[in-house]
């Protein structure tokens, strides 16, 4: 079992977020006396009558003068069993930029809601942008229970009509796990809660220890392995005595495995070759998988550099110069069909046009809205793009490591959108249809 | 052969890969080296990127003139040892010319940034290699792996790139300059667990051995060419060691038995304080200490 879960959270503004990430650094004994002291003098002066959590996670001063989280942090703490890197993605402005970030890196996100009033279309929309963006596991936190007196129907009602709206997202129900919490008191985020008889299942945090978890790369949500993706970052040339004619490419295996033998393509050249040699400074390695750094040594002397993949040569991505990608938009400034953009993939940077804008998501209503004029902050979309050269793409929904890209801005260099390959939820446009289903179900 | 990494595996491989990243699109990296455990894992890392090729960066160091004469000793020979280049902006030299005023308080930890800016202008610099980790203050929670800074070396929260996936957007402009922090996941013990599994080798200071000291501000600082005892403070002969090494007028020492880094470890494992809160003054002088000054320039 893997020793270290990357997870982020989830919740709307006054969910009561910040205070149950602060009970589990509190809980877990991750804060460390003068933190604690610096927070029980900050609650003090406020006249504040028991310490508030919530100053161990609200950093920035200005934030900490309003009272709310404004841009995602990450917090670790750790147990004897796991070790966890825990992004905290605030709720109430530009959400979905938040929540994307968080969740482009975890493998489990907790969701929070209000037990007093439930599911609420904010809840909804945050499932949707965690399910688009991969994350395999949903934990629902239903917070403040001791303010509906730990009423078991509540909860139950709240966590039937969750699992209704996740499995229209796509998710497996033991992919998603309901816990009534109260992150103010601690009922069941890290010990059992007297409060709760009616509640078997485990707390927050022996969720946390023992969610089975799979690094990025290694499998499919079918459970079958990924094939070998290798984007090539630097190319190691000692030009030593000892070294004369090393020529290794280092980088990152972004899914699959590979092994010395094994017969590989380099795009999008398509020249093929054989891995001879997996080096790294610790010696050789017999075998290589997803999230390792290593370099690799080719049979032949072929032209590789920055920017190419090198991937296992019977199952390779295609090859385009034009494809059709899920838009989640970051940055203030609006796309219009026709924008020049970068889009970086991989270790790969190329030109591109925003040919057309095919649809946009339409969170208040859960639907679709077809060939929008423009997309906006926050907005997510499927678009047509034309690359200037051609570039490997696997579906995100297949690889994401090797299905997502950067849309940076030419001039300024900002970061504008992140990028999905394909339409990981189809439903985007169809997905009205099956919400209205869920939201149905009483 | 391991298949599954572990944790520092998985550290390890992240921080490698983000060397190569910025190997790969910048054009002017350095490494800041001070010789101290956070900066000498950072080298050490870079080391394992590239081989069995050379570092392909310059180190910097943005020297006080507050130092530990042992942590000198220890940065001259790793960057023997490695045949590294090295860089050191003198914070004595600002001073002499006028560009800097010692402060009434003789630290000289806030004079880091005008001397850092300067160099990273005067060589290009276009990506700055840091040790900074978000475990070690709030204000840094937030702080992101490719950090852009202003032509200015400021740090503009509202300019600060979504990170998404792993892939880095070092674009920048001429002038601006991108810091780069492989060790943002780590946290304190992950460091020294790893430098025990890589036996990594640290100055002394780091061990626990004897030094006459003196209390100030419930912290144990040591005499040096900053200053020494003021009224009412007295010498004492204490088992000391540090837990980070900074300006040696303002890093205060630990009582500590632990000699090796087996103790280290333990101690570190059971310890109630922060690196920075236990040994930095300098953080403790407001609760936003550490947002002003990444403002201004400062790591």
């Amino acid at each position: 079992m893997s020793d270290l879960l990357r997870l982020a959270t989830a919740g709307s503004v006054d969910d009561g977020k910040s205070t149950l990430v602060g009970r589990l650094l509190y809980d877990t004994k991750s804060v460390l006396a003068d933190t604690l002291d610096a927070v029980h003098r900050a609650s003090a002066d406020r006249g504040l009558a028991t310490p508030d959590l919530s100053l161990l996670v609200d950093g920035l001063r200005s934030e900490r003068e309003q009272g709310i989280t404004i841009d995602v942090a990450y917090r670790y703490f750790a147990t004897p069993k796991r070790s966890f890197v825990l992004a905290d993605t605030p709720g109430h402005v530009q959400y979905t930029r938040n929540t994307v970030t968080g969740a482009s890196t975890a493998q489990l996100a907790v969701l929070l809601v209000d037990a007093r009033k439930g599911v609420i279309e904010q809840t909804r929309r945050h499932a949707a942008v965690l399910a688009l963006l991969g994350v395999p596991r949903l934990v629902l936190a239903v917070n403040k229970i001791d303010l509906v007196d730990y009423d078991e129907v509540t909860f139950a009602r709240i966590a039937k009509e969750f699992t209704a709206h996740a499995t229209a997202l796509g998710y497996t129900e033991d992919a998603v796990v309901e816990i009534p919490v109260s992150a103010l008191a601690g009922d069941n985020v890290v010990d059992k809660s007297a409060n709760t008889p009616w509640y078997e299942g485990p707390t927050l945090l022996e969720h946390l220890e023992n969610v089975p978890v799979e690094e990025d790369g290694t499998r499919r949500a079918d459970g079958s392995g990924l094939p070998f993706r290798f984007p090539v970052q630097y190319v190691i040339r000692p030009r030593t005595a000892e070294h004369l004619d090393y020529r290794g490419y280092a980088g990152l295996v972004a899914a699959g495995t590979v092994k010395p033998g094994d017969e590989i393509i380099v795009l999008p050249s398509g020249r093929r070759s054989t891995v001879t040699k997996i080096d790294t400074a610790d010696g050789e390695l017999t075998e290589a998988a997803a999230g390792q750094s290593v370099t690799l040594l080719l049979a032949d002397d072929i032209d590789i550099s920055r920017g190419d993949l090198i991937a296992v040569a019977d199952n390779a991505p295609t090859v385009t110069d034009e494809l059709d990608a899920t838009l989640c938009w970051l940055a203030e400034k609006s796309l219009r069909p026709g924008a020049r953009v970068l889009v970086k993939h991989g270790t790969r940077t190329v030109q591109a046009v925003v040919t057309e804008l095919r649809d946009r998501f339409d969170e208040q209503n859960l639907s679709s809205v077809d060939s929008p004029a423009s997309l906006e902050l926050n907005e997510i979309g499927r678009v047509a793009l034309r690359l200037a050269e051609p570039v490997p793409l696997d579906d995100y929904s297949f690889s994401r490591r090797t299905g997502s890209f950067l849309v940076i801005d030419a001039s300024d260099g900002s970061t504008l959108a992140a990028g999905l390959v394909g339409a990981p939820l189809p439903e985007l446009t169809g997905l009205d249809d099956e919400l209205v289903a869920a939201e149905g179900t009483p | 052969m391991t298949l599954a990494l572990d944790t520092l595996g998985r550290l390890e491989s992240e921080a490698i890969h983000i060397f190569r990243e910025v190997a790969g699109e910048f054009d002017r990296p350095v490494i800041l080296f001070s010789g101290g455990k956070d900066s000498t894992l950072l080298l050490h890392l870079a080391i394992k990127a590239f081989y069995p090729a050379p570092v392909p960066f310059p180190l910097l160091h943005v020297d006080t003139g507050h130092n530990f004469d042992e942590v000198i000793e220890f940065r001259d020979r790793v960057v023997a040892q490695h045949g590294l280049r090295l860089e050191v902006a003198k914070v004595q030299d600002w001073i002499d010319d006028g560009r800097l005023e010692e402060r009434p308080d003789g630290t000289r930890n806030p004079l880091q940034t005008v001397p850092l800016l300067d160099s990273i202008t005067q060589h290009k610099f276009d990506a700055v290699f840091g040790g900074g980790r978000r475990d070690e203050e709030r204000a840094r929670a937030k702080e992101r792996i490719f950090s852009l800074r202003t032509a200015f070396g400021q740090w503009d929260p509202k300019r600060q790139r979504p990170e998404l996936w792993n892939l880095y957007n070092g674009r920048h402009r001429a002038g601006e300059h991108v810091r780069v922090f492989p060790l943002s996941n780590w946290t304190e013990l992950d460091v020294w667990n790893y430098i025990e599994r890589e036996g990594i080798e640290l100055p002394d200071i780091y061990y626990s051995h004897q030094r006459d000291v003196f209390l100030r501000d419930g912290m144990w600082l040591a005499e040096g060419p900053w200053g020494t005892v003021r009224d009412g403070e007295a010498l004492q002969r204490k088992t000391v060691r540090y837990r980070t090494v900074g300006d040696g007028s303002c890093t205060g020492a630990v009582e500590s038995d632990a000699a090796d880094i087996h103790a280290v470890i333990a101690e570190v494992a059971a310890s109630r304080l922060t690196e920075r809160g236990a040994t930095r003054a300098d953080d403790r002088l407001s609760e936003a200490a550490m947002e002003d000054r990444k403002r201004e320039g400062y790591f």
